[in-house]
C-alpha cells in the first residue's frame, strides 16, 4: 500500500467537506458564545466633586468614607483640624482603608497596610501613596473634587 | 502506535474499567423498520435539553433574580451584551422546540406501543421528564420579569390553590407567600435553575440507563427477528448529528428573524393586558378552564378542571398497565383511538385559544 500515491476518492472528499464543514458549525456556535460570555463596558459615572459631608458631621481625628462616582473616597479631619481627601482604595490590593484615630493615620485592614495623614504609604505592603482629592468648605458642606 | 495506544487503554482499563463502555458502544444497535423515524424525536429532545442547560448558563452569566433588577438584566442582555438577542432567544424558542419534541417522542412511544413489557418504568420515567420539562417552561416563563409572565404566574399559581386540602398551602409555598411578588421570582428561579435541573439530571439518568438497558422497542407490527440491526455508533449517531445539525439551523433562523420579545416590566398595580394567553402547550388546558361553568352541580367548576387534568396527567404516567399486555399485532386496541382523541382535543382546544 502506498497511501501517498493514491488519487482523491469520493470518500476522501466527502470526508472533506464533512470535516470542513463540521469546523464551520462548531467555529459558528463557539463565536457568539465567547463574545457573549465578554461582559460589555459600561461608562462610568465620572463625577468630578461630591459632597462628601457636612462639616458638623465629622470632627477632628476622625475619617469618613463615602461614595465618589463608583469607588469608595476617604475625608479624614487631622487632630490640628485639616480637611484631607483621598481615593480610599488601597494601592496594595484594592481593599477599602479606614481612618485609625488611636494612631492618627489611615490603616487598610486587609494586610496592615499603613498611609500617613498626606496619604503616603509608610509601612506594610502598599506600593504607592494614595491619591489625593482637593478639598472645599462651602457653607456648612465639605465639597471634595478631582485634580 | 497500536500498541501504545493499547497500553494506555490497558492502564486506563485497570483503574477505571472504560473498556465496560467501548463494549456497550460496540454493541449498541437500533432496528431498521418503517418506524425507525420516531426513534429520533427521543434524541433530539435530548439535545434541545442540552441547548436549554448550554444557554441557560450563559444567560446566568447576567441574569439577576429580583423584582428590582431582573427585567433591567434581561434587558440588558438583549441590548448590550454581545449576542446576548441571539442566546436568549435561542433559550426560549429551544425551551418550545424541546417541549414539542418531547411530545412527540411520547406520542410515538404511545403510538408504537413502545411500553409494553420490560420497558414500562421507561414510560414512567419518561412521562415524569415530560412534566418536569412543563415546569420549566412555567418557571423559566416568570423570570424576565414582564406583565405577561407576571400574570401567567398569578393564574396558574391561583390554579395550584384549588386543590382540594394542600391547595392553600401549595399556593403560598409556590408564591413564597401570599401574592406574587419579589419572592416568588427568587423562588422560581431555585426552581428553575437548581431544583428541577437536580431532579431532571436524575430521571434522565434513569430514563437513559433503560433504553440503554432494553435497547430500542420495536413495535408489534414489526417482526423483530426480520428487522435488519443498524449499529448505533457511528451509523445512527451520525444520522442524529444530521437532525441537531437541522435544530440549531432552525434555532439560529428562528432567533434572527423571531427575537423573543421582552414586553414590558411588570407592575402589580397594572390590569392585565387583553388577549393575554399562557404559553402554548399550556393553552388548552387554558381554554379548557375558560369553557366550564362556575359551579357544575354544587362543585367549583374551576376544580373540575383541575380534577379532569390531573387525572389524565395520572393515566399518562400509567399508561403501560392500562393496556392488554398481549395481543395479536394485527388488532389494534383502543388505545390509539384515546390517543387520537387526545390530539384532536389539544389542537382543537389550542386552535380555539388562538383563533377567539
Amino acid at each position: 500500500m502506498m497511501p501517498d500515491q493514491q488519487p482523491p476518492t469520493r470518500r476522501n472528499i466527502l470526508n472533506y467537506f464533512l470535516g470542513t464543514g463540521a469546523l464551520a458549525s462548531l467555529g459558528a456556535i463557539l463565536y457568539p458564545i465567547t463574545r457573549f460570555m465578554i461582559p460589555p463596558r459600561i461608562v462610568e459615572s465620572a463625577a468630578s466633586s461630591v459632597v462628601a459631608a457636612k462639616v458638623a458631621e465629622i470632627k477632628p481625628n476622625s475619617g469618613k468614607v463615602f461614595k465618589f462616582g463608583s469607588k469608595p473616597a476617604i475625608l479624614v479631619q487631622t487632630p490640628t483640624g485639616e480637611y484631607h481627601a483621598f481615593d480610599a482604595v488601597c494601592t496594595h490590593l484594592d481593599c477599602t482603608v479606614q481612618y485609625r484615630p488611636e494612631e492618627r493615620l489611615i490603616w487598610c485592614a486587609c494586610h496592615n497596610g499603613r498611609y500617613d495623614l498626606t496619604g503616603k504609604n509608610i509601612s506594610g505592603p502598599p506600593p504607592r501613596p494614595l491619591e489625593e482629592f482637593k478639598v472645599n468648605v462651602r457653607g456648612d458642606e465639605i465639597v471634595v473634587s478631582r485634580g | 502506535m497500536a500498541a501504545g495506544k493499547s497500553k494506555w487503554g490497558d492502564w486506563l482499563e485497570e483503574r477505571t474499567g472504560w473498556r465496560l463502555v467501548q463494549e456497550l458502544i460496540e454493541h449498541k444497535d437500533v432496528p431498521r423498520h418503517r418506524h425507525s423515524f420516531w426513534y429520533y424525536f427521543g434524541g433530539m429532545t435530548l439535545f434541545l435539553f442540552a441547548v436549554q442547560v448550554c444557554t441557560g448558563i450563559l444567560l446566568l452569566l447576567y441574569y439577576r433574580p429580583s423584582a428590582e433588577a431582573a427585567f433591567e438584566s434581561v434587558q440588558f442582555i438583549m441590548t448590550e451584551v454581545q449576542f446576548g438577542w441571539l442566546i436568549r432567544s435561542v433559550h426560549s424558542w429551544s425551551a418550545n422546540l424541546m417541549i414539542a419534541a418531547a411530545f412527540v417522542h411520547m406520542f410515538s412511544a404511545l403510538f408504537l406501543r413502545s411500553f409494553r413489557r420490560p420497558r414500562e418504568l421507561t414510560w414512567v420515567s419518561g412521562s415524569l421528564l415530560l412534566f418536569l420539562s412543563l415546569a420549566f417552561g412555567f418557571s423559566g416563563y416568570l423570570l424576565p420579569w414582564n406583565k405577561l409572565a407576571f400574570f401567567a404566574t398569578k393564574v396558574g399559581t391561583d390554579i395550584a390553590g384549588v386543590v382540594p386540602l394542600i391547595g392553600p398551602f401549595l399556593l403560598r409555598f409556590l408564591r413564597g407567600g401570599d401574592e406574587v411578588t419579589g419572592a416568588t421570582l427568587t423562588r422560581f428561579f431555585g426552581f428553575h435553575v437548581a431544583i428541577l435541573p437536580a431532579v431532571t439530571t436524575a430521571l434522565l439518568s434513569i430514563h437513559l440507563y433503560l433504553v440503554q438497558k432494553h435497547g430500542m422497542s420495536v413495535p408489534p407490527s414489526v417482526d423483530p427477528e426480520k428487522a435488519p440491526r443498524m449499529r448505533f455508533i457511528p451509523d445512527f449517531l451520525l444520522r442524529d448529528l444530521v437532525g441537531w445539525l437541522a435544530a440549531i439551523a432552525l434555532l439560529a433562523g428562528l432567533a434572527a428573524i423571531f427575537p423573543w420579545e421582552l414586553g414590558e416590566k411588570a407592575d402589580p398595580f397594572a390590569p392585565a393586558p387583553a388577549g393575554i394567553k399562557p404559553e402554548w402547550y399550556f393553552v388548552f388546558m387554558f381554554q379548557t378552564l375558560k369553557y366550564i361553568p362556575a359551579k357544575i352541580l354544587t362543585i367549583d367548576g374551576e376544580l373540575l378542571g383541575i380534577m379532569f387534568f390531573s387525572i389524565l396527567g395520572l393515566l399518562l404516567v400509567i399508561t403501560p398497565w392500562l393496556s392488554p399486555a398481549q395481543r395479536p399485532a394485527e388488532k389494534r386496541g383502543w388505545l390509539p383511538v384515546v390517543g387520537v382523541l387526545v390530539i384532536v382535543y389539544i389542537a382543537v382546544l389550542s386552535a380555539m385559544a388562538y383563533l377567539t
